[in-house]
């Protein structure tokens, strides 16, 4: 209760605004759909896109909607072809200061080459939404 | 203050190089330019500033009706029937804030995925952060950056509004009401609010059992009664108001249309209607809609510039003193605002 109330105080100037997509084409978003709805009531704007994005799409919102924090959730297997994709479009785009985080279940080595790709922090099971929220409150970098 | 003075100086040319970057095509500075203008920073006046002039060519058209009823799959299927033309189109769609967090679910893109990579469609969403009239407060400052920056066709989605979240009439030059079929009766017809300001009403789920009934119900309300209506008051054309004294406004005669958003079944229909309700509104620059949102504008700012005088540092605390006297009963509060207008040595001109 306490951390709530400290978290919306932290929120009032300027919500972070964070694109949850899910590339690739696994069907299963329930995940995703906890984690937006959880991080809307930790005090962020949280945009969601839906199911089947290709990168270029996640690109094209995350940059459309200047988003502070792009969230990947993939539970495919299909995080090592896609998310790099994802990180260097992001980089073409002059995207440079977005956070990228991954969420779904993802190999202890794959990780470390994800972070090499680009991916600032990868959250497997287990994770609470409040951990997910103080992460990324304390790492992104708003823009405006 | 100081570090609020600083920031606008040193802001200055970076929103020059946005604006410049934004008008020639740089999507990512469009994003950013909107950013600020959201959050209301020093940079987003620059920008408003350089860009306001460059804006009032577009079509902007506000989308309403109640939550669930097709607002964003309509949106998507206007997207698609205006890019077989070749016109740019900007959409800004609007999602309540949390009133106990301030967090917000931003979720119309899920339904406008089919053209998200087209440069020439640009979609943002944006939290209402408190704002109650079913738009967020910088909404009309969102659409004006789209505009100067050569989007043809604006489309403000509001949030899912219920009957009285009639400010996206004054946004937009043309109000599009949407309907659900089987929402209500004859009665809800004629009542006040949201369905006086529509110029399209538009009864969506066409394909759903009662469809065709709810249109013309809505039509036999809202067509022939203002018609009824409107014959009592006749004697001058289309508005004019060239006699004294009290002219009336006049109820509007909406278009009632039927669409399927998911087919796109009447979507070439609206978007006909909308094309005539441009071509009617563009002769002037004076329509109620455009001067309605001026003033909106115009008081905004005035609003904010005030309280940001009341807030600066050599009269805040004579300004929170006020306030505490009004809520001890001490003060009323016309006195105080009278008190507070002389601190700020605003000649009353009442006096």
């Amino acid at each position: 209760m306490l951390l709530a109330r400290h978290n919306r105080r932290d929120m009032t100037d300027r919500p972070l605004k964070v694109l949850i997509a899910k590339p690739g084409l696994d069907g299963h978003d329930r995940g995703a759909k906890v984690l937006a709805r959880g991080l809307r009531d930790e005090g962020f704007e949280v945009v969601y896109t839906g199911l089947r994005q290709t990168p270029d799409m996640v690109v094209t919102a995350a940059l459309q909607e200047d988003a502070d924090v792009v969230g990947l959730s993939i539970l495919s297997g299909a995080h090592m072809t896609l998310v790099p994709r994802v990180t260097a479009k992001l980089r073409e785009a002059g995207m440079t200061d977005v956070l990228v985080v991954v969420g779904g279940i993802i190999p202890d080595d794959d990780v470390v080459e994800l972070k090499r790709a680009g991916v600032a922090e990868t959250f497997g099971p287990g994770t609470t939404i409040a951990e997910v929220a103080e992460y990324l409150r304390a790492n992104a970098r708003p823009t405006a | 203050m100081a570090a609020g003075v600083k920031a606008a100086g040193a802001s200055q040319p970076d929103a020059t190089a946005l604006v410049d970057a934004a008008l020639a095509g740089d999507r990512l500075a469009l994003a950013r330019i909107l950013t600020a203008v959201e959050n209301r920073t020093p940079l987003a006046e620059a920008a408003l500033r350089r860009l306001f002039p460059l804006a009032g060519r577009a079509h902007l058209v506000g989308i309403t009706g109640p939550p669930g009823s097709g607002k964003s799959t309509l949106v998507s299927a206007l997207i698609a029937a205006v890019r077989e033309q070749g016109r740019a189109v900007g959409v800004i769609a609007v999602d309540p804030s949390s009133p106990i967090t301030g967090g917000a679910l931003l979720g119309d893109r899920v339904r406008m995925q089919a053209y998200s990579t087209d440069r020439d469609v640009f979609i943002r969403s944006m939290a209402a952060r408190g704002h109650a009239g079913g738009l967020a407060s910088t909404s009309t400052a969102a659409a004006a950056v789209l505009d100067a920056a050569g989007f043809d066709l604006i489309l403000l989605e509001t949030v899912g509004t219920g009957q009285s979240e009639v400010e996206v009439a004054a946004a937009a030059d043309t109000t599009v009401v949407l309907e659900a079929p089987e929402m209500g009766d004859e009665v809800q017809a004629i009542k006040a609010g949201l369905l006086e300001v529509a110029d399209i009403v538009v009864v969506n789920k066409g394909d759903r059992p009662g469809a065709q009934r709810t249109a013309s119900q809505l039509r036999a309300m809202l067509v022939a009664v203002g018609r009824a209506g409107a014959k009592g008051a006749k004697g001058a054309g289309a508005g004019a108001g060239a006699g004294a004294g009290a002219v009336r406004p006049r109820p509007k005669e909406p278009e009632v249309l039927l669409t399927t958003a998911t087919t796109g079944a009447g979507i070439p229909e609206l978007l006909g209607s909308l094309d005539r309700h441009r071509a009617r509104g563009h002769e002037a620059s004076d329509t109620p809609a455009r001067l309605a949102r001026a003033e909106a504008q115009v008081w905004a700012i005035l609003a904010d510039r005030l309280r940001a005088d009341l807030h600066a540092p050599a009269i805040r605390e004579a300004t929170a003193a006020t306030m505490r006297e009004v809520a001890a009963h001490e003060l009323d509060p016309f006195a105080a605002a009278d008190r507070l207008l002389t601190e700020l040595r605003v000649p009353d001109p009442r006096r």
